[in-house]
């Protein structure tokens, strides 16, 4: 009887040794990241450069961030499945895989974050439901869940998994109400993308954070998850690049790649006229009415103006404009540094919402706060990486993850 | 989390909050099983290996 | 508002602190590190990661000598009211695990150690850093174990803590009353350490809501003011001062703001 192979007939993967090695050092990063998490957790968060004036620092900034770029894939599943945007069918499996990595490496940070890990659970258990904290764990779990059940049946498509009827049934039945996952993922996502802004938005004793409320939601509420729908697609499509770059063959058509990008840039655009407006408003009313003024904010060395002009019209503006234009979009330099710019921009402002905030001073006869990671703070940063890399190699190599990929590159 | 949780009040911010998150375990769980039974169901049904409106086909 | 709650039992305590009196010895950290079991470093140089329930810290107008002036400020937690006074405290209100709380009788903000799962939301949410993370075990040199104060339980490694007003001082003083068959608790049965340690009374302490208690008029004084009170955090401690930079540096003004007139405006509201 023969074997039914891993790989999947008519593509073509790098051979074994290739890949074996590749793995090899990518897993030696991962142990590394490993080792300094088992160091946080054995012997405490001492081992960070976090302080009683940086109680959030690299990790939830990491945390936030991963989060608004895991967000292609609750916007892509939104179009796909909701709105009903076919071409995008070509993509979402990436989406899912890269938003399951992104979740899965929230939830893991936050676990090495938290000062007692074994009492994790209490968030759930003892929930303070008026806590944006309790929002963002509650949601986030749900939704890595969903995320979980979006990738399942891409991994049941393996071609010795496909083989057992159970799992090839099962695998076709979950397609068959992904819409109904998909729409629930929606609005989980929307939930917490908003409570990871609401997180620094309601700090009342923030004057940095702290924004005005719609209803009982900060401004930056909205702006994270609208942010998070803008960006999150951005970073789909950049990792796409970086995987054909990689692997060197076309693995989405241009003009899957073209829609998203376009549906990106009205998304980006709108957003940061919208960011822009919430940041005037905070500027010339709510900012006074604490004390002070913007550029109190800014004072620093580290922390100068520069950076809001990097976030709201390097990072916003003009990658916004040019994923609205056709020329843009069509244009591989242009298009590639917008989506560049985009990725950054998205990771700059969840910068700011953390970091920023610990170091502006409240007092007056206080002085900046300042902070550099611990080398553990990093490793445990770039571990997701890491992981992430392993996953979308097994994933790649294993999985029908590109439904395009043989039309595009026939095998001879 | 659990009405039976001491800290617990039937207060509307713990109605809305854990209303919409059981709402969502709730249509997880129901699609899981719905999803997990219909495949028992199938492959009872005698279907073995594929589907007549599964496009993937691979055999 | 105020005059009605001087008759219902709901009490909220409270703590004015004259900074014309206080000299910066220190004395209220040493005698709250020994109350309430704070453990400390071996090496306390670096202070962003020190524990202490009371920090004294030192205010200068910047001015050179001959003007130069110095203020010794003592801040322990406020035990915020939160915005419109409803006890939602920036801590207690983004505590996802109801860690801390805000406890209606007294007025105080609770911390409980063991369900503390160490996020450091609070702190984040805290502008006057009252709130200090336990980054290591607590070591206890030599025979100091020994010593500990039974009343308040030591903290362990991973959670957040901060100054309780002496609650459990509270907790004896109310046992005490019950034994005795009263309700009601004088004003000098429930101190906290550091207003019985400050060698020149410039801790006052009290409940704000009692008439009968000092700080309900010490409150009222010309002199007084609070910290940050633009954020509306709505502290229970209260500073007095007579030096308008003392009082320009407890809170954030624009330029053309002088800081009578600010107040007035929040109170009016």
């Amino acid at each position: 009887m023969n074997e039914t192979p891993l790989i999947h007939a008519g593509v073509k993967r790098c051979s074994k040794w290739q890949f074996s090695l590749w793995m090899a050092g990518v897993t030696a990063v991962l142990l590394w990241g490993v080792y300094a998490m088992f160091l946080c957790w054995f012997k405490g968060l001492n081992q960070t450069n976090m302080n009683d004036a940086y109680g959030f620092a690299l990790w939830i900034w990491a945390d936030l961030a991963v989060i608004a770029l895991g967000g292609g894939a609750f916007f892509s599943g939104f179009l796909t499945y909701i709105v009903g945007k076919d071409e995008l069918k070509n993509i979402i499996n990436y989406a899912v895989i890269i938003g399951f990595i992104c979740y899965s490496s929230a939830l893991l940070i936050l676990a090495i974050d938290i000062g007692q890990p074994l009492r994790g659970w209490f968030i759930f258990w003892h929930a303070n439901v008026h806590s944006m904290l309790t929002e963002v764990a509650f949601c986030l779990s749900c939704y890595f869940a969903v995320l979980t059940i979006e990738f399942i049946p891409l991994i049941l498509e393996n071609p010795k998994l496909e083989r057992k009827p159970f799992l090839h049934h099962l695998s076709h039945n979950m397609h068959g109400i992904m819409a109904i996952f998909a729409a629930t993922g929606v609005f989980l996502s929307f939930f917490h993308q908003g409570s990871l802004g609401g997180v620094a938005g309601v700090l009342f004793g923030r004057p940095f954070a702290y924004r005005e409320h719609i209803f009982i939601w900060p401004f930056t509420f909205f702006l994270f998850t609208w942010s998070a729908a803008a960006c999150g697609p951005c970073f789909t499509i950049l990792v796409t690049k970086i995987t054909e770059k990689i692997t060197r063959k076309k693995l989405v058509k241009d003009n899957v790649i073209h829609l998203l990008a376009k549906i990106s840039g009205w998304m980006l655009l709108t957003y940061i006229i919208a960011k822009t407006a919430d940041t005037l408003y905070w500027a010339m009313v709510t900012a006074p009415n604490a004390g002070f003024t913007l550029m109190d904010f800014y004072a620093s060395p580290t922390y100068n103006i520069g950076l809001l002009f990097a976030e709201i019209v390097l990072c916003g503006f003009i990658p916004g404009l040019i994923l609205i234009t056709k020329r843009g979009r069509e244009n591989a330099f242009l298009l590639n540094t917008a989506i560049v710019l985009a990725v950054i921009g998205v990771s700059l402002n969840r910068w700011v919402m953390v970091l920023q905030v610990m170091a502006v001073p409240v007092f007056s006869f206080n002085d900046w706060y300042t902070y550099l990671p611990s080398w553990q703070e990093v490793a445990t940063t770039v571990l997701p990486v890491a992981y992430g890399l392993i996953v979308i190699s097994l994933a790649h190599r294993y999985l029908p993850v590109f439904p395009q990929e043989k039309e595009l590159n026939p095998v001879k | 989390m659990f009405p039976f949780c001491f800290e617990w009040s039937w207060d509307i911010s713990h109605l809305v909050f854990m209303g919409g998150l059981w709402y969502a375990l709730s249509i997880i769980g129901a699609g899981m099983t719905f999803a997990i039974v219909k495949s028992l169901f199938d492959i009872s049904g005698g279907h073995g290996g594929h589907d007549d409106n599964h496009d993937h086909s691979h055999h | 508002m105020k005059e009605q709650n001087s008759h219902t039992n709901a009490k909220r305590y409270g703590m004015v602190i004259d900074l014309d009196k206080c000299t910066g010895c220190g004395a209220c950290m040493v005698a709250c590190y020994s109350e309430n079991n704070v453990p400390f470093k071996t090496d306390e140089t670096n202070k962003l990661d020190s524990i202490n329930w009371i920090r004294v810290y030192k205010l200068t107008n910047n001015k050179p000598y001959p003007d130069t002036e110095i203020c010794y400020l003592p801040m322990p937690c406020m035990q915020c009211d939160g915005i419109g006074k409803h006890g939602h405290s920036p801590c207690v209100s983004v505590c996802p695990a109801v860690a801390t709380d805000y406890d209606y009788d007294t007025g105080i903000v609770s911390q409980i150690y063991t369900r503390c799962f160490g996020c450091r939301y609070c702190m984040a949410a805290c502008p006057y850093h009252a709130r200090k993370f336990n980054w290591w075990d607590p070591k206890w040199p030599a025979d100091t174990e020994k010593y500990l104060s039974p009343n308040v339980s030591p903290r362990m490694r991973g959670v957040v803590e901060k100054c309780s007003f002496c609650f459990h001082r509270y907790q004896l003083a109310r046992e005490k009353a019950y034994l005795e068959k009263r309700q009601k608790l004088e004003e000098q049965e429930y101190q906290t350490a550091c207003t019985q340690a400050c060698p020149v009374g410039a801790i006052t302490f009290g409940d704000l809501n009692n008439k009968d208690h000092a700080v309900y008029k010490l409150k009222n004084d010309p002199r007084a003011f609070r910290l940050l009170e633009r954020l509306q955090t709505n502290p229970k401690v209260y500073y007095l001062t007579s030096k308008n930079w003392v009082r320009r540096a407890g809170d954030n003004y624009l330029a053309h703001e002088e800081p009578g007139n600010i107040t007035k405006v929040k109170e009016h509201h």
